[in-house]
């Protein structure tokens, strides 16, 4: 059905971009007002479009940019499962950034680059076509960069050039990958997926290791992860949003897109790349887990975490079976929802307490109860203890991989997995158990608006964590729609 | 009356006015904007093809103006850009203190209506020798241009501007004592492979290489555009070089389809990827803002020629020629927006290195805007002109095969990156804010508007496309002559 509704979703957010841009400091009231009034009524928008889903209803808008190149924006099932999830992550971490910065300065700058994020991730997740996909893609990276060298310090500066290097050059080898295809079969659509058949092997294995390549470095595969350690400079709502719901989740469901809707699992078994691909991801898990633990800042540990999160999705994807793909499909939802309580917890303890380090966690717990608590339930879903998220797609993964006849997958999660307590529990002990290293002041953690708005979003997005876990046979759950998708698009 | 003659007659006629009216000429500009965009919409507007005699003198003895998609897409670009690079200028060059003449002041905008004349005569016109002209024009406005900032880079243009004309002219000769005509459509109908036209071919492409700036003839570019004052290293960067560009495509794909070998084209493809890994480095290793703007147009330049291989093949190459056609237009707008908001950067801070930069987009974020745009569409990301342009080239550098073409364009494009996104994190840097002379609202839009426009014609890309199309390949000169009024 042809209709504005998904232009509308992604422009909408032009909006309080420009406001941003536009309003003096004196007026950040409003500009606070507008920015979450906006990111409500996207919240609404996508609601609207689940309706229309659920009665089988998927609109689509059409426009030719290029002579042969249409731009489609096209909410399907496995879109609206991303756009859902940033719409109402991008709510959340509006309202916290907002209590983050306070009334700093240059903060106009801050939310209409952080709108223009928005924006693009919702444009990755609704895009019907590959070009169309590059495009918001490669605008995505164009609007975090000004985030990441916010503050401006060497190391921000640093970060940011690392980032561009990293990004720019995934992106390059992407591009060459779909428009070689493309000029080898047209128009690439996600809903109809291109007839591949007489197409030599080699050139279909090398377009494909050059879009899984270019679109890995944002989905953070090794060794292409660098960056995304480095861009831990950026400020915590940053650091939140690039690790949840935008970069490294836009390069991940890139890839899904490659091995679903545009290869088919029937070409990419047949050519026989799914196997080292799955490799590819174990050994990022792994690998990233392991710095991880080596990890003294409390970020950058949490930034190695996500380096091995984000590639079970792609673990999931690449094992080509309904278990597997179920798995990947529910932990991009699961790793955002985990991972953005995280990051958010980390900078409200930075910010309230000055605490960096591993080794400032002493006696956190008792000073900041309701941000540890949430922290924990965090922790405790990465390392996929019941009844958490996390448990979810590590049960699916791991039946994935029996299925799939990969039993070292078993091996790989279970090794993660202790890795991941290794890493995390520690941090537990020291807020609950250890007495305060030093004498701290009394921080009254939720008095104030504020204070308020800065705790409690890690508060909403940890007892998700447990409800998505705890009541995932429910309708409606994460998981539920995980299943949806894979039965109706691609288990045939 | 056609808009085709008066697109070069109105600004001949304001230069004339301009010298008369000494400082008080600047304030035709106000004038010469309403009538040069009625003009350009005019010509946008005509039917596809559209030609026009000057005077009643048929062909061979008359000059034949004519309206194909790449003289409607640089006649029209050329008008955004010195418009607002006129507005701009504007201010710079205001009256001294009490209203006195100051010699910029009054020498510039002579220059400026001779340099755009000239431009659209090199844009529109189909006659060789005319051609000559058109492009002494806009060489002689140039090198007094660049003369306003350093004599002594102007003295080396001037030299090496001259070689070029002769190198030109020389050819233009040899090809009249040939076929007693020099008009480029009757020469495509009677053109023939023999060594004097081969040879008078090789003096002008070598002419025009000069004056396109083209590696490795691209030495004198540099010094120029980075002294010269901020709205006439934009006129130069952004117009100039075009003009040599637009008559090397006349003369390769017009006039001498037939006679060109795919060896030959190959090899100006080979200088064009030299340009852009070239430029590019230097444009690196730069650590003064505007040198690194100036080699930054050697690199794009380097794409211009990049696509002269990819047009002739059979397959693409209307994908090929759109996207040639749309990387001039595009590298025009960005890179007029980026001296111009480079001029405006240094002003502020009083300096001339990138360390100078530090803290900027805290003071004039508007400004840094602009550079950031025009550097999205130079390194051809999108949405933009320059995304639109580079990806063209690339499909039809992937459909042909052209997998080293494809490279470059793609590395180039990251070299790009390396280079403009240094500038823009030098402007971010520190904590403090700097302490600036006051802005100006007039000069502050001007970047901003040519920024905006080469994002924004990222999304007009069918209708470029539909436009560079228009017939240029040569037709019958029989037809031409025919729609004589």
């Amino acid at each position: 059905m042809n209709s504005l509704l998904p232009l509308l979703l992604v422009s909408l957010t032009i909006v309080p971009a420009l406001i941003s841009f536009a309003l003096p400091d004196r007026l950040a009231v409003w500009r606070d007002a507008i920015n979450i009034g906006f990111a409500l009524s996207k919240l609404a928008l996508v609601g609207a479009l689940l309706l229309a889903a659920r009665e089988g209803t998927i609109t689509e808008w059409r426009y030719e940019f290029l002579p042969g190149h249409e731009f489609i924006l096209r909410p399907d099932s496995l879109s609206l499962l991303f756009v859902t999830l940033s719409a109402f992550l991008w709510l959340i971490t509006t309202v916290y950034a907002i209590a983050y910065f306070k009334r700093g300065p240059h903060l106009g700058r801050f939310f209409g680059f952080f709108n223009l994020c928005v924006l693009s991730a919702t444009g990755v997740a609704i895009s019907g076509t590959a070009i169309t996909f590059f495009l918001f893609y490669e605008l995505l990276t164009l609007a975090t960069w000004p985030l990441v060298v916010h503050k401006g310090d060497e190391k921000s500066l640093r970060a940011g050039r690392i980032y561009l290097i990293y990004t720019l050059a995934g992106s390059a080898a992407f591009l060459a990958g779909i428009v070689w295809l493309k000029s080898l079969v047209g128009t690439i659509e996600f809903t109809a997926p291109p007839d591949l058949t007489g197409i030599p092997r080699l050139e279909l294995t090398l377009i494909f290791i050059l879009c899984i390549g270019g679109l890995g470095v944002k989905a953070a595969l090794i060794p292409f992860h660098v960056w995304l350690p480095e861009a831990m400079a950026a400020p915590a709502p940053v650091s939140a949003l690039l690790h949840a719901v935008a970069v490294v989740k836009a390069g991940a469901f890139g890839i899904l897109r490659m091995i679903y809707d545009v290869y088919g699992i029937d070409t990419v078994s047949e050519l026989g790349l799914g196997t080292p691909l799955a490799l590819w991801a174990g050994a990022t898990i792994l690998y990233g887990s392991f710095r991880a633990v080596m990890q003294t800042d409390i970020k950058k540990r949490l930034a190695y975490s996500t380096v091995s999160q984000v590639s079970y999705i792609i673990l999931g994807a690449s094992l080509i079976g309904p278990f597997a793909i179920i798995g990947g499909l529910v932990h991009l939802v699961h790793q955002g929802i985990m991972k953005i309580t995280l990051f958010m917890c980390a900078g409200a303890l930075d910010n309230r307490m000055g605490i960096k380090l591993v080794a400032d966690l002493d006696g956190a717990g008792r000073a900041m109860p309701v941000t540890m608590a949430a922290f924990s339930i965090g922790a405790l879903g990465m390392i996929g203890i019941p009844p958490t998220a996390g448990f979810i797609s590590k049960w699916y993964l791991g039946m994935g991989g029996l299925q799939s006849e990969a039993s070292w997958v078993i091996a790989v999660l279970a090794g993660s997995s202790l890795l991941n307590a290794l890493y995390f529990l520690p941090l537990l002990y020291r807020a609950w158990l250890l007495p305060p290293s030093k004498e701290l002041a009394p921080v009254r953690e939720l008095d104030g608006a504020w204070n308020r708005m800065l705790v409690l979003p890690a508060a909403v997005t940890a007892l998700i964590t447990l409800a998505a876990g705890a009541f995932a046979t429910f309708p409606f759950s994460p998981l539920r729609w995980a299943e949806l998708i894979a039965e109706s698009g691609y288990l045939k | 009356m056609s808009p085709l003659d008066l697109l070069v007659a109105v600004p001949l006629a304001l230069m004339i006015a301009a010298v008369l009216l000494g400082s008080r000429g600047r304030l035709l500009l106000l004038a010469a904007i309403p009538v040069m965009a009625g003009l350009t919409v005019w010509l946008l507007l005509l039917p596809e093809g559209t030609a026009h005699i000057v005077g009643d003198w048929n062909l061979p003895l008359g000059i034949l103006l004519r309206a194909d998609g790449v003289a409607q897409l640089l006649v029209a670009a050329t008008s955004a850009c010195a418009s607002i690079i006129g507005l701009y200028a504007l201010r710079e060059f205001a009256p001294g203190p009490s209203g006195s003449e100051t010699a910029h002041g009054y020498a510039f905008w002579p220059l400026f209506y001779l340099l755009w004349g000239g431009a659209n005569a090199g844009f529109l016109t189909t006659d060789l020798f005319n051609l000559y002209v058109a492009l002494e024009m806009v060489s002689l406005a140039a090198v007094a241009m660049a003369a306003m900032g350093s004599l002594r880079a102007a003295l080396q243009y001037f030299v090496v501007a001259l070689v070029g004309s002769l190198a030109y002219l020389l050819g233009v000769a040899l090809l009249f004592a040939n076929y007693a005509t020099v008009d480029i459509t009757l020469l495509a109908g009677t053109a023939r492979p023999d060594l004097a036209t081969k040879v008078a071919l090789a003096v002008m492409t070598a002419g025009l290489l000069i004056k396109a700036a083209v590696f490795p003839l691209h030495g004198w570019l540099p010094p120029a555009h980075a002294a010269a004052p901020a709205p006439a290293s934009a006129l130069l960067s952004a117009i100039v070089v075009k003009v040599g560009f637009v008559i090397l495509l006349r003369l390769w794909f017009e006039a001498f389809p037939a006679i060109v070998a795919p060896a030959a084209l190959d090899v100006l493809g080979w200088l064009g990827a030299l340009a852009v890994l070239y430029g590019s480095i230097q444009a690196i290793r730069q650590e003064t803002l505007k040198a690194l703007v100036a080699y930054s147009t050697v690199a794009q330049i380097g794409y211009l020629l990049l696509a002269f291989p990819l047009v002739v093949t059979a397959a693409g190459s209307d994908r090929a020629w759109a996207g040639m056609t749309i990387h001039a237009i595009a590298h025009m707008l960005a890179k007029a927006a980026m001296f111009l908001a480079a001029g405006l950067m240094l002003k502020a801070v009083n300096g001339h290195r990138l360390e100078d930069l530090s803290g900027l987009v805290r003071v004039m974020p508007l400004t840094v805007a602009a550079f950031g745009l025009a550097a999205i569409s130079l390194m051809g990301l999108p949405p933009s002109a320059g995304f639109i342009a580079k990806f063209l080239l690339l499909e039809a550098a992937l459909e042909q095969g052209a997998v080293f073409q494809a490279a470059i364009l793609l590395v180039g494009g990251l070299m790009a990156a390396v280079y403009l996104f240094n500038p823009l994190s030098r402007t971010f840097a520190g904590r403090d804010t700097p302490v600036t002379e006051a802005k100006d609202t007039l000069q502050t839009a001007a970047p901003l508007a040519l920024g905006l426009l080469a994002v924004s014609l990222g999304f007009a890309g069918q209708a470029m496309v539909d436009i560079s199309a228009g017939v240029s390949q040569a037709g019958p000169p029989a037809a031409a002559v025919g729609e004589v009024p």
